[in-house]
């Protein structure tokens, strides 16, 4: 007999369902009278260091059908490079920058919006700088475990090329499905659930 | 604030095995929601070992107490009343301080308050059907609500889902962040429910089902359930490699 290890198990992830924003946006859905503002509804205020930009986007079902139902959480280090974070260990982020947000998809059309700022240079464990890049956690009804993702840059070329996660990816065509499009002031970033252009989910 | 050691450890793979797949097809929705490709595995790097932090201070008196923190006369939610209880902890059995929970339900008839609600079961005035909370520095958390309905939900022609509380739970790295829902044992519909069969592994199911805990109620007031919540844990930073001169 060997001694039980004893590991608990993770609790079982269920569906966000429909109407996840009583929950986390209430006053989105309406009830406006229980908390003062939705978490996660702003990142920035005007003392926040480095460069605004804003972040749009759709997430796509398989037959290319806006999910209007979907809740998007992104996380991000400021400008700097660092996470507003305890677990943070290499220095100070700025205290005007959440780098958390969280936004529910558009109830016609399924449009998400982030108004951030550029990420600054984070390394990779191996100490090699990662690309700037946000992550991206998305939740709807009809998705059984939140999907994780990064969006990447497209005025970052040199460094997306050296990225150790982007470079690692086997099949290389799908490396844009990770890559914004610049739109004016804009950074595009739609999320394809399945089919053809279907994003690269990580499991982290 | 506790004098627990900050932990910057990468989290343990996550058990895809216990995990509802993406593909579900007896859970309509997710035929045409659910990646196909392999993920990609990544063993955690700052960006997921890092997560945000939600104070103290950002959550109201009332946000914990779903009986009272809708209703603008003071009047009550219509429904059996519960505390529902328990504790956040890691893998490791570790507490979780600090995690934000937020939890969603129907009301007592099954209904929810929301813009794209169709059930015919009425609202309850008296009800907002949201809350949220933080774990205290052992793990702990309470909320005080109304039992929710079941209800039905257009899938098979006569699916109903069991009466569950919707829980949101952000630990202290992205990587733990959970979305799930709690059961109330002894509750037929659990079993018949397709959104609870996407969890291929019946003990796994179990997890979700809180025990009636006639210990935590309050004689003449309030029934009680249990529900502990577990995260994933991390990994020990003290034997990682590193690189020389870093
Ligand atoms: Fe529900």
């Amino acid at each position: 007999m060997t001694q039980p290890l004893h590991y608990l198990k993770e609790t079982p992830s269920q569906t966000a369902g429909p109407y996840v924003h009583i929950g986390c946006t209430p006053n989105f859905t309406g009830i406006t009278n229980v908390y003062a503002e939705d978490l996660g509804t702003s990142m920035v205020n005007d003392q926040t260091e480095g460069a605004r930009i804003t972040v749009k986007g759709t997430v796509y079902d398989g037959m290319g059908a806006p999910v209007k139902d979907a809740l998007v959480e992104i996380w991000q280090a400021d400008a700097n490079g660092f996470y507003n974070s305890p677990s943070e260990m290499r220095g100070a982020a700025d205290p005007n920058f959440t780098g958390w947000g969280r936004c529910p998809g558009d109830m016609e059309t399924g449009e998400f919006t982030f108004e951030t700022v550029k990420p600054g240079i984070v390394p990779f464990k191996d100490g090699r700088p990662m690309a700037p890049h946000i992550t991206f956690w998305v939740v709807a009804r009809g998705i059984n475990i939140g999907l994780h993702t990064r969006m990447y840059f497209p005025d970052e070329e040199a460094a997306n090329n050296a990225d150790p996660i982007l470079t690692r990816i086997e099949h290389q065509q799908r490396v844009p499905t990770l890559i914004a499009k610049k739109e004016g002031d804009v950074y595009r970033f739609d999320i394809h659930l399945q089919g053809d252009q279907e994003t690269v989910f990580f499991d982290i | 604030m506790s004098n627990k050691k900050v932990e910057t450890g990468a989290f343990y793979a996550r058990d895809r095995a216990w995990q509802p797949p993406a593909y579900t097809p007896t859970y309509k929705t997710s035929v045409l929601r659910s990646p196909r490709k392999a993920l990609l595995s990544l063993d955690n790097t700052v960006s997921e070992i890092t997560g945000p932090v939600f104070g103290h201070n950002q959550i109201g008196e009332l946000d914990n107490d779903l009986l009272l923190n809708f209703s603008e006369t003071g009047e009550l939610p219509v429904g059996e009343r519960i505390i529902v209880h328990g504790r956040v902890l890691d893998e490791r059995g570790v507490p979780v301080s600090g995690a934000l929970i937020e939890m969603w339900q129907a009301n007592a008839g099954g209904r929810y308050r929301h813009k794209k609600e169709t059930y015919l079961a009425p609202l309850d005035p008296n009800f907002g059907g949201c809350g949220r909370t933080i774990t205290d520095e052992n793990g702990f958390y309470s909320f005080r609500t109304v039992k929710p309905g079941p209800y039905p939900w257009p899938n098979g022609v006569n699916d109903w889902r069991p009466a569950h509380i919707h829980f949101s739970v952000f630990g202290n790295g992205f990587a733990q962040r959970l979305i799930t829902q709690m059961y109330f044992e002894g509750d037929p519909l659990i079993w018949k429910c397709p959104i609870v069969r996407s969890i291929p592994d019946e003990a796994a199911v179990k997890q979700l089902i809180a025990p009636l805990d006639m210990a935590s109620t309050i004689p003449m007031d309030s029934l009680s359930y249990k529900f502990d919540i577990v995260l994933r844990g991390r990994r020990s930073t003290l034997f990682e490699n590193r690189r020389e001169g870093n």
